[in-house]
């Protein structure tokens, strides 16, 4: 993408008529908020329904006999077992451990995987991919076909079931099918979601984007379908500890260190890029880990602010904020993992004063099952 | 208008208002600011005592997503604050010309405020800053 050129999704007039606050979020213009405001939108995340843009996510399809095989060798997880219509996450690392990007992988059948990568990742992953590339397997980026749309909270299935046969109830978490006719529009379905609440991500080419985005909010309005924008999605993926690359991922940081030890299989058969390097690094142990943080005193915790114990800087915020589910103030940090132990007192350093805070265990937020 | 300004009130570039009440003047934020920076979350006040600039950053208003400086519109001060905000910070939001008010100055040189806006060139000065976003 050439430098200073933004572009728009196909749901750009909809924001606007809905008077969303339109920025420029990584070359795409996306909503920040609407006007109820972000700790609303958050609520109507957690209690209904909200409707998200999120068509700046990218896509890029594998296929091919040797697609899996590929794919073993990029992916810290393992998708040996992986069934058709399921999806699973994983980092992908460099050769030193550094994270490229985290990604969904869906299984459409064993020869042919659809991979959802960060907008901002976009056309580094393509090139990654591509130079790791072997044999059998073709690799497509789709990302500027594709709209998608995030339907999340406990109201989605009921809004979303309005508009096809497929039973959506039979749908479990992390499953998803393809070529569903929603109100007409061929589309990707997936029980996933950003944002800790059950709820659905739906892929459609653009040329059926507006007529799927107007479907959802008939079928919504009855149910207080809200939308929302890129600030509550950030602020409802802090509180399901979910991590955001850039922030708790990037090439300096492993996946290990951000405790996605679940997403890594250090000891998978085949060998992936990174392993090595992670396998060493676990040995060795690291000198920055992830852990949760509880403000016990009022004041916001931010990104790059300094963690104390006593005097010593034991590590720094990678994200923080306000929780509105909670009414807490909450962050994760990456701190001395030889200092800091769950439960014990921290200081953050916000401008010049320090504030008290706890290291907590996450996710900070569970929904209900 | 959208947003509120309020007549007899002076106010700043960087959207605080004054108020003169005898020898002080009372400072807050304007309701376009408020509405700017969304639901308001934390406030960091001036000490009592403290001498206070005009132009330079007096107390910090944080909304969930920014952190933004209040500058002191005049020099003086700092007589009162409004402790009520650290527990309550969203009071600005709600009530940003009464209730939400920020500090109180001892004014030294009453002619800083004339050189402060107005209602209408406020509202003008608004609606500028407006068609440039």
């Amino acid at each position: 993408m050439p430098m200073g050129e933004v572009k728009k999704t196909p749901f750009y007039d909809k924001h606007l008529a809905l008077n969303g606050k339109v920025i420029d979020y990584n070359g795409w213009l996306l909503p920040v908020q609407f006007p109820q405001g972000l700790v609303e939108e958050v609520h109507d995340t957690r209690n209904r329904a909200t409707i998200f843009d999120v068509s700046h996510m990218g896509e890029v399809s594998v296929e091919g006999k040797e697609a899996e095989a590929y794919l073993q060798k990029i992916l810290t997880n393992d998708i040996s077992k992986l069934k058709d219509n399921a999806i699973i996450y994983s980092p992908v690392c460099y050769p030193d451990g550094g994270v490229v990007d985290d990604i969904l992988v869906y299984r459409i059948n064993s020869e042919n995987y659809f991979l959802v990568v960060n907008a901002a990742n976009t056309d580094k992953d393509y090139e990654w991919f591509k130079d790791n590339c072997f044999g059998d397997v073709r690799l497509q980026n789709l990302s500027s076909d594709y709209a998608q749309i995030a339907l999340q909270g406990p109201n989605s299935e009921e809004i979303l079931q309005e508009l096809t046969d497929l039973s959506l109830a039979e749908m479990k978490f992390y499953r998803f099918q393809v070529n569903v006719s929603l109100a007409g529009v061929n589309s990707i379905v997936s029980r996933t979601g950003y944002t800790g609440e059950d709820g659905f991500e739906v892929y459609c080419k653009n040329a059926g984007a507006l007529a799927l985005w107007d479907a959802v909010w008939e079928a919504g309005w009855k149910k207080e379908l809200r939308p929302a924008g890129l600030g509550a999605r950030d602020v409802l993926r802090l509180e399901a500890s979910l991590p955001l690359y850039g922030h708790e991922l990037s090439k300096d940081i492993n996946p290990l260190q951000a405790g996605l030890n679940r997403f890594v299989a250090l000891d998978k058969a085949v060998p992936f890029i990174g392993q090595e390097a992670l396998q060493k690094q676990k040995q060795e142990g690291f000198s920055r880990k992830l852990f949760g943080l509880e403000m016990l005193e009022r004041g916001v915790p931010r990104e790059d602010y300094p963690v104390k114990a006593g005097e010593e800087e034991i590590g720094w915020i990678s994200s923080g904020s306000y929780s509105p589910t909670l009414d807490k103030f909450i962050a994760m940090a990456f701190l001395d993992p030889e200092v800091a132990q769950q439960g014990e007192e921290v200081n953050v350093l916000i401008r010049k004063r320090t504030y008290r805070a706890k290291i907590t265990k996450m996710p900070f937020y569970r929904r209900d099952k | 208008m959208k947003y509120n300004v309020i007549d007899g009130l002076k106010y700043t570039q960087q959207h605080e208002w004054a108020r003169k009440e005898g020898d002080t003047v009372v400072v807050g934020l304007s309701d376009y600011a408020q509405d700017k920076l969304g639901e308001i979350v934390f406030v960091e006040l001036p000490d009592v005592g403290a001498e206070v600039e005009a132009g330079k950053s007096a107390a910090v208003i944080e909304s969930v997503k920014a952190v933004a400086d209040l500058y002191a519109p005049v020099d003086g001060k700092v007589t009162e604050v409004n402790e009520a905000l650290l527990d309550q910070p969203e009071v600005i939001n709600q009530d940003p010309y009464g209730e939400g008010w920020v500090f109180k100055v001892e004014i030294k040189d009453e002619s800083q405020l004339d050189a402060l806006m107005d209602k209408p060139a406020y509202e003008e000065f608004i609606i500028k800053e407006e068609e440039e976003e």
